[in-house]
């Protein structure tokens, strides 16, 4: 049984290998019960071409879409990550996320070496960018385009980081609806005919806490010599939705009941199809849950610090569809768990802006290390607009009640209506601490026509990016990073003690001085009428003839008077 | 502003030369084309004639007309636009019997003379139309002019002239899980399309990528046929086909040249054999249709393989030299390159490997350059027709120098062809169509960023509104006075 469906992915892999490059296309989808009670959904569809899209040379295309490959081959994009989000990630409730997005649309992209017009690139792939995913990105510019210099390393290979090649922008205020999820799920392979991606149903991933789509491209090595280079696409999608709700307080959960589909088949151009399902037992206790139907094989693997044991199901083995023509993937709970404490991960970090009146205001960051014993770094970013003019001299960092010297400080200031500021700092997080980081700003006062439609609804600042390098609670085992599922081989980790961990803070919403827009308006109504009652005045006083008339009949008085005689009954005058 | 309204391209010529080693006599004939009222293109051929050369006996002195084509090529003044013809004995037995015109791959004829001068001059006048221009050629290329409904559904069919082209080869294989479909583009492209872009390089740039599009379905379901067992697309279903496959194919974000679409549909399994229908009904002998200025569409059955029980996904190999047979062909009817109804005494040499002859290279360069003096003179003209709408528009001086260079460079296209020399005319008309384009889209002349008037009389309502009252009131009271007087009289009376 197993040879032919090795045969089977033999054959539906067979056609390209021969002419410029193998392509392969793996697909997965991790669903993990969060701690709050919450169901979290992540698919990921990776394309892997083994031809170098730089070169210029390579026009076919098979399964990677052409129209990013050809993106990628005019603009000199070295490595390109968009996400488009619609909702916050909520790190202390739900855990760790296996990959993050800050609320709106975020990209960046770094350049290849022999692009000379760096800003020009960057601002043409925005626009095609926004044309293709059918989002606003043509809104970024260089007054919210920033260079960091320490957070976003190339993912991808890359030989030399020279920051001056990268470009990082968010747009907070950014709507992600199904107009952007359409385009997206056309640039996979099978659309969404065929394999997971007939789970992606508009209609049912909208209607969640969080959404999040992105698109990944980054130079990857061939093999193990790394002597060729191959391009791979990420799609990722992560969508969490509130079973808890939604079930009557029951936390059990199917595909149906989150997708209203179920699977029936593997992408027939996938190498690899398989869903893998988190059920990692918690606090030591036995499995209380149960996964229906019984998975194809259960996998062991140290993800994020933590060890995780997942069930999965292999949609290339056809012993899983033998009983039933679709599989529906049911977990239950064996007996209702009490609300234990919920499990606190080791980094996260909260944002807030306080004061009072429309002058002056602060922006508060609290970061949170709970790891019982070691200290360790992070890289904080914060993008202000221009408008919020920080006051740098109050900047103070705080930890448990004294002063914490950031060990690196890149602080780039605002020109007005040019660019942004920009904020990068490493501070060093000792063992189970809060710091505390608060700056100071003053609202600008912006012109009229730059007041964008209901202005009252407030400013956002994006989110800021925290960036760490965690320590690991368990030792981590060197394992085969391709192999593994899902993420963890998007970012590189350095030793197995410990694993990168990328969060991103809540967007801020901050209140500028509105003026009154209806004002001028106002004012020339007002000006018109008392002009307009001048002139009436003026214009009968010279026009109209005066002259003295004789009462010809009873006025209005005597009228009423004669009305009370008549009541009264005395005649009238 | 008014410099910039330039009319219809009034009183060009062209002069397609014929130039020779010695130029004893010439003499020449002029045509005039008027495809509408305001456009009138005026052709003149110069014709030179001299005997032949000793060299040229000599390459004439072979057994085939194609021999002869080919030996005498080396021999030519190659020039763009230019034409020689070699008029050679009734007696001789290059032409075969019943073909009095044979045209080569390159820049030559030969003639059969007999019948007369006058039978030859008629030959002579036919063979440089087909050669370099015709009055229906000229009158495509120059449609948008035209009011519609005067031309004929062929000639809207002719991509427009652009800088450049992208041309996309799309497999479409709806149904991956029976078919495995491969197809190796990459060497088709190169031996098959490569050629004949190399040769059309000079025309504009191109560029060529495919890619294949699974579960990419068409938008008609096709209808069942019993009696052949088949499936099949009526011609009149046709029109949409395209559009559910078109949002798939991904247009070119990274350019703005016009893109060419050719797509190999592999039908599925479940509606297959599909063929196409024509409007009678028969099914058509190649399987393919083509849309104009958007490209070609061809089916390509899977034979159904000889025991059911064979494993999916069956694995077809795309046999590419039937497929670029049809896609060439239907590249070379968008490009407006087919071959004209001709006399039955006429004989063209096909254009070999290269797929394209060198004076159907001039043909496609005098039909764009006339097509681009057209759109320069157009864009202009909507330009001023802007300007002359919006009064305080700001003109700055890139996009004034732009104008100008516009308009001097569209000049010398018409001074250029007017002298014969097709390639610098070419040349310039493309650098007047550029420039004439970046000053119509700069985005200063965006007419949106100016205020109408109206809207600035809506503000003032508050102003106008309350005045108008005592004036009309007084108005109404004039009027009714007026009225009382002239009664009054005719109370007196």
């Amino acid at each position: 049984m197993l040879a032919a469906a090795a045969l089977l992915v033999l054959l539906a892999a067979g056609p390209g290998r021969a002419d410029t490059g193998r392509d392969a296309l793996r697909e997965e989808l991790l669903l993990s019960p969060l701690p709050a009670g919450d169901v979290a959904a992540t698919f990921q569809f990776r394309t892997r071409w083994d031809a170098d899209l730089q070169r210029g040379a390579v026009s076919h295309y098979r399964l990677f879409p052409k129209a990013l490959g050809r993106l990628v081959a005019a603009l000199g994009v070295r490595e390109l990550h968009l996400a488009l989000t619609q909702g916050f990630w909520r790190t202390r409730t739900w855990g760790q996320p296996p990959l993050q997005a800050p609320a709106g649309a975020e990209l960046w992209v770094w350049f290849q070496p022999t692009v000379t017009d760096v800003d020009k690139a960057w601002k043409e792939l925005s626009n095609i960018l926004s044309g293709i995913f059918c989002a606003s990105l043509n809104f970024i510019d260089s007054t919210n385009t920033v260079t960091p210099t320490a957070s976003f390393r190339p993912l991808g290979l890359a030989n030399g980081t020279d920051h001056h090649l990268l470009r990082y922008a968010v747009l907070p205020r950014e709507v992600v609806c199904t107009e952007n999820l359409t385009p997206w799920k056309k640039l996979l392979p099978c659309g969404s005919k065929a394999g997971l991606a007939v789970l992606l149903k508009a209609e049912r991933l909208f209607h969640s806490s969080y959404h999040s789509q992105a698109v990944h491209i980054r130079p990857v090595c061939r093999d193990a010599s790394c002597l060729a280079v191959s391009w791979e696409l990420r799609q990722t999608l992560t969508v969490v939705f509130d079973t808890f709700s939604s079930g009557q307080g029951k936390k059990d959960w199917s595909l149906f009941k989150m997708f209203s589909r179920t699977l029936t088949d593997a992408c027939p151009l996938a190498s690899e199809s398989k869903v893998y399902v988190d059920i990692s037992p918690k606090n030591k206790e036995k499995e209380l849950l149960e996964v229906t139907p019984p998975p194809t094989s259960v996998l062991e693997a140290v993800v994020q610090g933590d060890k995780r044991t997942y069930a999965v199901y292999d949609l290339l083995s056809p012993s899983l569809f033998n009983t039933s023509r679709s599989l529906n993937v049911q977990l239950k709970w064996k007996r209702p768990q009490e609300s234990s404490e919920l499990p606190v991960p080791i980094l996260h970090a909260h944002r807030y802006v306080s004061g009072y009146g429309l002058q002056t205001g602060e922006i508060s960051t609290l970061i949170y290390n709970t790891h019982p014993y070691r200290a360790f770094p992070v890289v904080l970013l914060e993008t202000v607009p221009w408008y919020l003019r920080l006051y740098v001299h109050t900047l103070t960092i705080i930890t448990k009640g004294k002063e914490n010297k950031p060990s690196y400080i890149h602080y780039q200031p605002a020109q007005d209506r040019r660019r942004p500021h920009l904020l990068e700092m490493l501070i060093q997080l000792p063992a189970n601490s809060v710091t505390k980081i608060t700056i100071q700003f003053e609202r600008a006062l912006l012109k009229w026509t730059e007041y964008p439609p209901d202005p009252n609804h407030g400013f956002y600042v994006s989110s800021s990016v925290l960036s760490a390098l965690v320590p690991s609670v368990i030792a981590m085992k060197d394992m085969d990073v391709e192999q593994s599922p899902l993420f963890t081989s998007l970012f590189p980790s350095s030793d197995g003690s410990s694993y990168f961990v990328r969060l991103y803070t809540e967007p801020l919403l901050v209140n500028l001085p509105t003026p009154d827009f209806s004002m001028p308006y106002n004012v020339i109504c007002l000006t018109c009428t008392v002009v307009a009652v001048c002139y009436g005045s003026f214009y009968n006083l010279l026009t109209r003839t005066f002259h003295v008339e004789e009462p010809s009949r009873a006025g209005l008085a005597k009228r009423l008077a004669n009305v009370i005689r008549k009541f009264r009954g005395v005649p009238p005058l | 502003m008014g410099l910039w309204k330039v009319g219809g391209v009034a009183g060009l010529s062209l002069w397609a030369m014929e130039r020779s080693l010695q130029s004893p006599r010439t003499h020449s004939i002029t045509h005039a084309f008027s495809p509408t009222v305001r456009t009138s293109v005026m052709s003149r051929y110069e014709m030179v004639y001299r005997g032949t050369t000793a060299q040229e006996e000599a390459a004439l002195d072979v057994a085939t007309a194609r021999e002869a084509d080919a030996a005498l090529h080396p021999l030519q003044d190659a020039s763009l636009g230019s034409l020689t013809v070699y008029v050679v004995p009734e007696t001789s037995s290059l032409l075969p019997q019943g073909v009095s015109v044979y045209v080569g791959k390159h820049r030559s004829a030969l003639v059969k003379a007999g019948g007369g001068l006058a039978a030859l001059r008629t030959h002579l006048r036919q063979l440089t139309q087909v050669m370099s221009f015709t009055a229906s050629s000229i009158a495509a290329v120059l449609s948008d002019r035209v009011p519609d409904g005067q031309l004929g559904p062929d000639t809207r069919r002719h991509l427009k002239s652009s800088l450049g082209y992208e041309i996309t080869f799309s497999l479409l294989n709806p149904d991956p899980k029976s078919h495995a479909v491969h197809w190796d583009i990459e060497h088709a492209v190169n031996r098959y399309v490569q050629p004949i872009l190399d040769k059309l390089s000079l025309v504009a740039n191109f560029s060529v990528d495919s890619q294949i599009l699974y579960y990419a379905v068409l938008g008609v379901t096709p209808r069942f046929d019993k009696e052949s067992s088949s499936f099949l697309l009526s011609a009149h279903s046709l029109p949409h086909v395209i559009n559910p496959v078109e949002a798939r194919l991904g247009s070119s974000a990274a350019s703005l040249y016009p893109v060419l679409n050719f797509l190999l549909y592999v039908p599925e399994r479940s509606h297959s054999p599909l063929y196409i229908q024509d409007k009678d009904g028969a099914p058509v002998s190649t399987n393919a249709f083509h849309s104009p200025r958007w490209g070609g569409i061809m089916v390509y059955n899977v034979e159904a393989p000889a025991s059911p029980q064979a494993s999916l996904p069956l694995h077809v190999d795309v046999d590419m030299v039937r497929v670029m047979e049809i896609f060439l062909a239907q590249l070379r009817l968008l490009f407006g390159l087919s071959r004209e109804e001709l006399p039955p005494e006429f004989l063209l040499e096909s254009p070999g490997n290269e797929g394209l002859a060198d004076w159907e290279l001039d043909r496609l360069l005098w039909a764009h350059t006339l097509e681009n003096i057209a759109t320069v003179s157009t864009t202009l003209t909507s330009l001023a027709q802007l300007l002359d709408k919006i009064g305080n528009i700001v003109i700055k001086d890139d996009v004034a120098s732009e104008v100008y260079q516009a308009v001097a460079s569209a000049q010398t296209a018409v001074a250029e062809l007017s002298l014969g020399h097709l390639h610098s005319a070419f040349q310039a008309s493309k650098k007047a169509v550029t420039s004439s384009e970046r000053a119509f889209f700069d985005p200063s002349l965006l007419h949106l960023l100016y205020f109408p008037d109206d809207q600035k009389f809506a503000i003032y309502i508050p102003l106008f509104l309350p005045m108008a009252v005592p004036i009309l009131l007084s108005l109404a009271k004039i009027v009714r006075e007026t009225r009382q007087r002239k009664k009054e009289p005719t109370k007196m009376d």
